[in-house]
């Protein structure tokens, strides 16, 4: 096949050097920058749900004597909830972050159709949207951990495991990535609502963030239930990353989180092409 | 600025292979199915070469757009070849889209960012430095009239501004071909012209382009050369006053009849008969839309030869149209039907 004339037809000097890889780094760049530009509106939609979160039941509960987090109370509550919280900003992250752009370029600014004219396959525009937002999830998670280690009227006792935290942030970043992008090729401006009513609220509420799975073992159906919800790793990650309060086996984590992280690449990535390429 | 090296007019004896450098788009026997067995291409076979403003004129569901989608990739083809650059757009998509630019019919222009960083960023992706990339911007922004407007959002841009930030954008990477899909249409008269000169410097500076409109006058007004494709099918395909030509005749004349005082259609089978058989010059009349279009070739003074011949069998004319073949006449005899239906 003689496809290597591909030098463009005009211009006297080569001023560009196109590659898949040159091409999927200024991706990156773009969204950087579109990061720093948007932080007053990054920051607040980060912080402002963990804030309050974590104000209500752990602030303003003990003060006004309000009982929360069981026979443990409240110091222990506290405790629990940091790595909950952590684990939300990060979930929540990949769906505003990838899912929600993603269903406006796709449903109204069409956006997207220029980003897959960009030289490089398109199933790499799809990783490197997935990349992004892990970087934003990460982000998110670094931002909101002081706020559950400050606001508690009561003490929230911290003990790093720094190998498993600097190995589960970026996996359980990139896990709830891939996971708003499987959000954002599956939903449309219309259905939109039904992946909060019915999705996000749900994975959010029994995704072990108020409570530890084993503390579930007082519902067995529920707490095995709630092995289908990928919030759960991510909070019982973060429960042995940063906390000596009982958490899921290390190896259950890690595999269902690599697994999950895998599964939705795959679909993802799959319907992605589906969506651009007719 | 385009130098091309004369070649010898033998490329039809060259394999399809190792395509001729001086065709920058080539298809063989292109087709798209869609589900359901739409037929939106059948076995296109195109050519256009380097330099040229090539028009893909039909009405609305022709195939032009899914035509123009699996040339820059975006559509896959269930059927035959196509070539960009010498690039095999199905084989090698990514790299086919070094060789392309594409301007399509929506605004796909990146809200987030200003319209100089609309370009940068593109420079970007396309394997430009910061800095050439920059400088690269500033020109083009320069040389489209954007440079006032560089650090606003591209929001709040105009439909004309925004459509030639779309435009610089695409050819900012030296495309060996730029594609338009219905460049003008939802363009007020004033930016429709704007557009026109600007695809017409462009192709001063050599660039060649390739457009899909429904727009006659604008295939007529911009084109070398013109596919009319209806069905997925080209019709003719030549230069505009070629096609024109084609239909045969200088003149034609379009007329109606006023009804019977009872409100029914009077039958026009003996005025075209008289036509036929007496009016100089007459190639052909044919029913249209109640009335009759007949085409002329080389006669003068027929106005009032056909209102005489008329009155002879007793028609009153309501409406009688005397003008050049133009590409709607083209359509219309090949279709039957008028390109803007």
């Amino acid at each position: 096949m003689a496809t290597e004339t591909v030098s463009p037809s005009t211009g006297p000097t080569p001023i560009a050097r196109p590659s898949a890889v040159g091409a999927f780094v200024a991706l990156l760049q773009r969204d950087l920058h579109v990061l720093l530009r948007n932080l007053k509106e990054f920051i607040p939609r980060t912080v402002l749900q963990p804030l309050l979160l974590v104000f209500v039941f752990t602030y303003v509960f003990p003060k006004i004597g309000q009982s929360v987090g069981g026979t443990g109370g409240a110091e222990d509550f506290s405790t629990v909830l940091v790595a909950g919280v952590v684990g939300l900003a990060i979930f929540f992250q990949g769906i505003q972050a990838v899912a929600l752009p993603l269903v406006q370029e796709f449903g109204y600014t069409r956006e997207i159709e220029d980003r897959v004219l960009a030289p490089l396959p398109v199933e790499w525009v799809a990783i490197e949207k997935i990349t992004s937002g892990a970087v934003q999830c990460l982000i998110a998670g670094l931002i909101v951990f002081p706020i559950a280690y400050l606001v508690p009227a009561t003490p929230v006792n911290l003990q790093f495991n720094w190998i498993v935290l600097l190995t589960l942030a970026p996996i359980a970043a990139y896990t709830c990535s891939a996971l708003g992008l499987f959000f954002g090729t599956v939903f449309n401006p219309r259905t939109l609502p039904v992946l909060f009513g019915v999705l996000v609220v749900p994975l959010t509420f029994l995704g072990c963030t108020y409570y530890s799975w084993q503390s579930l073992s007082a519902i067995p159906w529920l707490q095995k239930l709630v092995l289908l919800n990928p919030l759960v790793y991510v909070s019982e990650g973060f429960r042995a990353a940063l906390t000596t309060t009982p958490h899921m086996s290390l190896w259950a984590v890690y595999g269902a989180l690599i697994g999950a992280g895998v599964l939705f690449t795959v679909i993802a990535l799959r319907l992605f092409r589906r969506r651009v390429i007719s | 600025m385009p130098t091309p090296t004369p070649t010898q007019t033998t490329a039809d004896s060259k394999p399809s292979d190792s395509p001729d450098p001086d065709e920058v788009i080539r298809t063989e026997k292109l087709t798209k199915v869609y589900p359901g067995d739409i037929r939106a291409v059948d076995e296109l076979d195109l050519v256009v070469r380097r330099g040229e403003i090539f028009g893909l004129l039909g009405p609305n569901g022709a195939g032009k757009t899914t035509t123009a989608g699996m040339l820059t990739t975006r559509v896959l083809p269930t059927g035959g070849r196509a070539f960009v650059g010498g690039v095999d757009v199905v084989a090698h998509p990514a790299r086919a889209r070094r060789v392309i630019g594409v301007v399509p019919q929506t605004n796909t222009l990146d809200r987030s960012l200003t319209v100089r960083d609309n370009l940068f960023f593109h420079g970007r992706f396309f394997g430009m430095s910061s800095k050439v990339s920059r400088h690269e911007a500033d020109r083009l922004l320069e040389q489209f009239r954007l440079t006032d407007r560089a650090d606003v959002s591209v929001l709040a841009l105009s439909g004309g501004m925004a459509q030639r930030l779309m435009v610089a954008r695409a050819v900012m990477h030296r495309p060996a071909i730029l594609f338009l899909d219905e460049p003008t249409a939802g363009l007020d008269p004033q930016s429709r012209i704007a557009l026109w000169e600007v695809l017409g410097e462009l192709h001063a500076e050599g660039q060649t382009i390739l457009l899909t409109t429904h727009y006659m006058e604008e295939a007529d007004e911009l084109c070398h050369r013109l596919a009319i494709i209806d069905h997925g099918r080209i019709l003719a395909i030549g230069p505009p006053q070629e096609l024109k030509d084609s239909v045969g005749a200088d003149t034609i004349i379009t007329l109606s009849a006023t009804r019977r005082p009872d409100g029914s259609v009077r039958d026009l089978d003996p005025l075209a008969q008289i036509l036929r058989d007496r009016l100089p010059g007459v190639r052909s009349v044919a029913g249209a839309d109640g009335g009759l279009r007949i085409n002329i070739l080389g006669a003068d003074g027929l106005l009032p030869a056909v209102v005489g011949l008329a009155e002879e069998v007793g028609v009153l004319l309501s409406d009688l149209r005397l003008e050049e073949p133009s590409l709607e006449t083209v359509f219309l005899e090949m279709t039957g039907k008028e390109l803007r239906d």
